[in-house]
């Protein structure tokens, strides 16, 4: 006999039930699956642990203040710092802001207050923006070298280079986060400033984004968070090379960026570089944990129950 | 008080009310425009990147022959003599899947199924956020990490009383270590996906199975995973698409040998750390190591795109079900 999943699922539920009822004393089974499922859990919970751990005292001796003021040297790594791969970072990431906020709000917004889901064009962005979410992040450095850095649009590898091509990459996550916080809008809010005769357009910008704000806040730290974690894109579109000057601006000069920087230190064989690339590591996760807490907390204070 | 009344109005010659708006208002059909322009670069970029690979890829292939890229023959594009057999550095990335998902496979699934059927509200609400920043710590961080503190431990402790190949100790760089970290940065991706089909079971199911004297083990096992089953897998599909695409803590900590090798001691060269180690080169625009990237970054995206669509479509199936 053929039966539904769900029937199969009850039945097989049922049966394991009245077994059960015949057993008596500790669920010896039962202790040791839940041990098993604690030890998966821990496994997560011990490596981070440890890796925080390890990065703090690896790079506890060079956590000073030369650190944020010394340009990078190959001869004296107890001289070294990162200024230029802080100034660098800062100038990438002014940008991707610039540039991901407006197309990305932009875009929720027609996705989610104008576009008609019927339509086929529609659904193809939809589609579009789910995959974007999880092509590697090589792929967009490729583009990003093909298309920005040579090619038509020919910038040279620039810190804006960096900027367009992170940007590509953290789209998608504004975009989705953006949506949700718009539609959280209650519906109410939109039907009251229409009925009182404001365009649609009025509606959106003066009733729907101040409420939403918020959320599409929050969607965007955690996109910038991601966006200064990120090095493999960046390897491809220039902040490579090893730069003992600050980047002249957006659009001239060699530019590097912390990751890549810790990146390089990371890769020599000497000890005292490894112990200058977790120093810079416990300034950047210091950096991202922070910004994911002011996310999550805006999130709380601001998340309205209407 | 007097009551002043009105004028009676003469019936209305008017045409009826229309609801359109009186003006045709162009500003708001611009900024209408201005938005859908927005939404549609998410298309123009994934134009962009088949374009960016599709040219350079047809470029390699009319210097060098199908038969030689999908070939086994050493991978060694800037070396004389060179070689171009894509399956080593194929075999790298398998290795690599390999490894990180026999961590985070299991792991993940376990932590979704204590977060989502034992943990207490209390506990759950420590837990999720200590796994969310576990998926927020940078990549390179994870890779040095993976290079400076897993190799050397895995190095000391390696059982080097197995017999043949296995008892070998490894060098500084090797799959294991990759792997292992890897699978670990992974468990939380896993883990939510699958917590977020676990949850979105009906409690009536779950019930049931209670009210008929199931043990939480039983319900775990016979009603919850069977019934989150394609989000489960979904959740499978996710990480191993992850693990394929992942590049700093590979190009960090597996080494740079195309090896054809699947051997845990073995260094390996993978797909996406080919592509990161020669970027970080000089490489002269227009020789075939340029174009070689690009063959690379094509094989690499059509692994990928067919992993995700699988994904996505798991993904729609498991909230068709019970939403």
């Amino acid at each position: 006999m053929r039966q539904s999943g769900r029937t199969r699922i009850a039945v097989d539920a049922a049966r394991a039930g009245t077994e059960s009822l015949e057993r008596r004393g500790i669920d010896v089974k039962g202790e040791l699956f839940r041990a098993v499922l604690l030890l998966c859990i821990s496994i997560g919970i011990v490596m981070l642990a440890t890796l925080l751990a390890y990065v703090i005292v690896a790079g506890w001796p060079r956590l000073d203040l030369s650190l944020f003021t010394e340009m990078p040297s190959t001869r004296d790594p107890n001289t070294s710092g990162f200024l230029p791969a802080i100034v660098g970072t800062l100038y990438v990431m002014i940008g991707v802001l610039v540039t991901t906020v407006p197309i990305g709000v932009s875009a929720a917004i027609y996705l989610e207050e104008y576009a008609d889901s019927s339509k086929w064009y529609n659904r193809l962005i939809e589609v579009n923006i789910q995959n974007l979410a999880a092509v590697p992040s090589i792929v967009f450095g490729i583009l990003g070298l093909a298309f920005i850095v040579r090619g038509p649009w020919g910038l040279g590898f620039v810190a804006f280079a960096g900027s367009l091509t992170l940007m590509m990459m953290v789209l998608p996550t504004v975009i989705i986060a953006s949506r949700e916080a718009i539609r959280g809008v209650p519906s109410t809010l939109r039907h009251a400033s229409l009925g009182l005769g404001a365009t649609r357009w009025q509606t959106v910008s003066r009733q729907v984004l101040p409420v939403s704000l918020p959320g599409i806040l929050t969607g965007t730290i955690l996109a910038m968070s991601r966006a200064i974690g990120e090095t493999a894109p960046l390897l491809l579109v220039g902040a490579t090379t090893f730069v003992r000057f600050l980047p002249e601006g957006l659009f001239d000069g060699a530019y590097s960026v912390i990751t890549v920087q810790i990146f390089q230190w990371a890769m020599r064989p000497q000890e005292e570089f490894r112990t200058l690339a977790a120093a810079g590591s416990i300034v950047l996760v210091a950096l991202l944990l922070l910004m994911n807490s002011v996310a999550i907390w805006l999130r709380n204070k601001y998340s309205r129950a209407y | 008080m007097t009551i002043v009344s009105a004028p009676i109005e003469p019936p209305s010659v008017e045409p009826p009310l229309s609801l359109e708006p009186s003006s045709r208002r162009l500003g708001e059909k611009a900024i209408v425009a201005l938005l859908f322009a927005a939404a549609a670069l998410a298309v123009l970029i994934t134009v962009g990147i088949v374009l960016a690979i599709a040219g350079p890829t047809v470029e390699f292939f009319r210097q060098i022959p199908f038969s030689r890229f999908f070939s086994t023959e050493p991978w060694a594009p800037n070396f004389v003599p060179d070689g171009f057999g894509v399956y080593s550095i194929l075999a790298g990335t398998a290795s690599i899947v390999l490894y990180s998902c026999m961590i985070a496979l299991p792991a993940g699934l376990g932590a979704a199924i204590y977060l989502n059927e034992y943990a207490s509200h209390r506990a759950r609400k420590i837990l999720k956020p200590v796994l969310e920043v576990l998926e927020g710590i940078p990549t390179v961080v994870y890779g040095l990490f993976a290079l400076a503190f897993v190799a050397p431990l895995l190095q000391q402790i390696w059982p080097t009383f197995l017999p043949g190949k296995l008892g070998d100790p490894p060098g500084f760089q090797f799959v294991l270590s990759a792997g292992v970290v890897l699978g670990i940065m992974i468990i939380p991706t896993v883990a939510s996906v699958s917590q977020d089909a676990m949850s979105a079971i009906p409690g009536g199911l779950r019930e049931a199975a209670y009210g008929l004297g199931s043990t939480k083990m039983q319900v775990a096992t016979k009603v919850v995973v069977p019934s989150a089953f394609s989000g489960i897998v979904a959740s499978f599909v996710l990480g191993l698409s992850r693990a394929v695409g992942e590049t700093m803590v590979v190009l960090m900590a597996a080494g740079a040998i195309a090896n054809l090798t699947l051997w845990p001691n073995d260094p390996v060269l993978t797909m996406t750390a080919f592509i990161g180690r020669t970027a970080t080169g000089d490489v002269g625009f227009g020789t075939t190591t340029y174009y070689t990237l690009f063959a690379v970054a094509a094989l690499l995206f059509v692994i990928t795109l067919v992993i995700n669509t699988i994904s996505i479509a798991l993904v729609r199936k498991f909230r068709e079900v019970y939403e």
